[in-house]
């Protein structure tokens, strides 16, 4: 299970964690947006039952909506490789 | 194009460069290599405060055309305006170095570079530079033995050091949102002054320096659709040709005389400029 998207503000790539737990690093280029982060975040890995995973994102400033979407774009791309 | 026509058409512009290398590659035969998660980042970015992207905005992929073995670097012209740094730099010329060592092996290996780029990544300087000098001269050594293939598609287009790289190219292919100069619109207009050369015309820069342009112009081999099928075919077509008679570069000769025999005090046009170039050429 590996997916990587990017499309030049946000990078998100997602690896297996096998600790059962999931963590997240995140690289951005705007400072103090932590808040926005943690609730971005939990929104989406509190949504669904998610497979452990370790996440790194890099942000160039993406918007909130973006974040969302490239993340669970880069579960749906893992999905897919998964299933090749 | 009628309606019908566009929405089933693939785009190539709206893929990111690891989509365009697998769609320009034979189906399931892509395998990429110092893929994002070798993490080989610019190590310059980061001390500019700058995020750095887990490919440094270029992709290698291995894999088949046609059936023959082939590299496609892909530039992300997403990612720091697809600046080549000293990371992303040394996967293209390594790359194109390694092919030229298989075809001196015995196994003919093609590549075809997807430009995307303003040129060097001016907060590498100098070491950007230098990766885009030895990219020029790994294309100059690979292409003695297999067809190297440029395709600037669009929409940030190929200039700086790299517009020289894609000169230097077997084979040229553009699209209409393609741009190719050697300096950007806002280089020249920052030089020149805005009454000169205003960057912000959009129909005025494209018909100086876009795909449509440096086709009639003779400085490109094709002008394609934006249609991922239509590029891969146009690639395929190529590289069957073989090599060709001579190198675009070679002739520079040629292209020098055409423009000895402009008159500087005269205003250039779009149309003037085609007509140099195809009178000479």
């Amino acid at each position: 299970m590996v997916g990587v998207v990017g499309s030049g503000d946000l990078e998100v790539l997602l690896e297996p964690n096998l600790a059962g737990a999931t963590t997240i690093a995140v690289t951005t280029s705007v400072d103090g947006y932590t808040r926005t982060w943690e609730a971005v975040l939990r929104r989406v890995f509190t949504a669904a039952a998610l497979p452990a995973a370790r996440i790194e994102i890099n942000d160039f400033g993406a918007t909130p909506g973006v974040v969302r979407m490239r993340i669970e774009q880069a579960l749906e791309a893992s999905a897919a490789a998964d299933g090749q | 194009m009628n309606t019908q026509a566009l929405l089933e058409r693939a785009s190539f512009i709206e893929l990111d460069a690891r989509h365009r290398a697998r769609a320009l590659l034979d189906a399931g035969s892509m395998r990429e290599l110092i893929d994002p998660f070798a993490r080989l980042t610019s190590p310059w970015l980061v001390q500019q405060g700058v995020v750095t992207q887990s490919d440094d905005g270029v992709v290698v992929a291995k894999g088949k055309i046609d059936g023959q073995a082939a590299v496609v670097l892909a530039i992300e012209g997403a990612f720091q305006g697809g600046s080549l740094g000293e990371v992303g730099g040394a996967k293209i010329a390594g790359a194109l170095e390694l092919a030229a060592e298989d075809n001196r092996r015995g196994v003919p290996t093609r590549a075809l570079i997807l430009f995307e780029t303003g040129g060097v990544r001016l907060q590498e300087a100098n070491l950007g530079l230098a990766a885009i000098a030895e990219i020029h001269s790994a294309i100059v050594d690979l292409r003695r033995y297999q067809p190297v293939i440029g395709i600037i598609a669009g929409t940030v287009g190929c200039f700086g050091g790299m517009s020289i790289a894609a000169a230097l190219c077997s084979t040229l292919i553009v699209t209409q949102d393609a741009r190719l100069g050697l300096n950007g619109p806002a280089v020249i207009e920052q030089e020149a002054g805005i009454s000169e050369y205003d960057s912000r015309d959009r129909p005025f820069i494209w018909s100086l320096t876009g795909g449509e342009q440096r086709f009639a112009s003779k400085l490109v081999d094709a002008y394609v659709e934006d249609d991922a099928e239509i590029i891969r075919a146009t690639a395929i077509d190529f590289l069957r040709r073989g090599l060709p008679a001579i190198n675009r570069s070679e002739r520079c000769a040629e292209f020098l005389a055409c423009l000895a025999a402009v008159d500087a005090g005269v205003q250039a046009t779009p149309g003037a400029i085609r007509a140099v170039y195809q009178k000479g050429l």
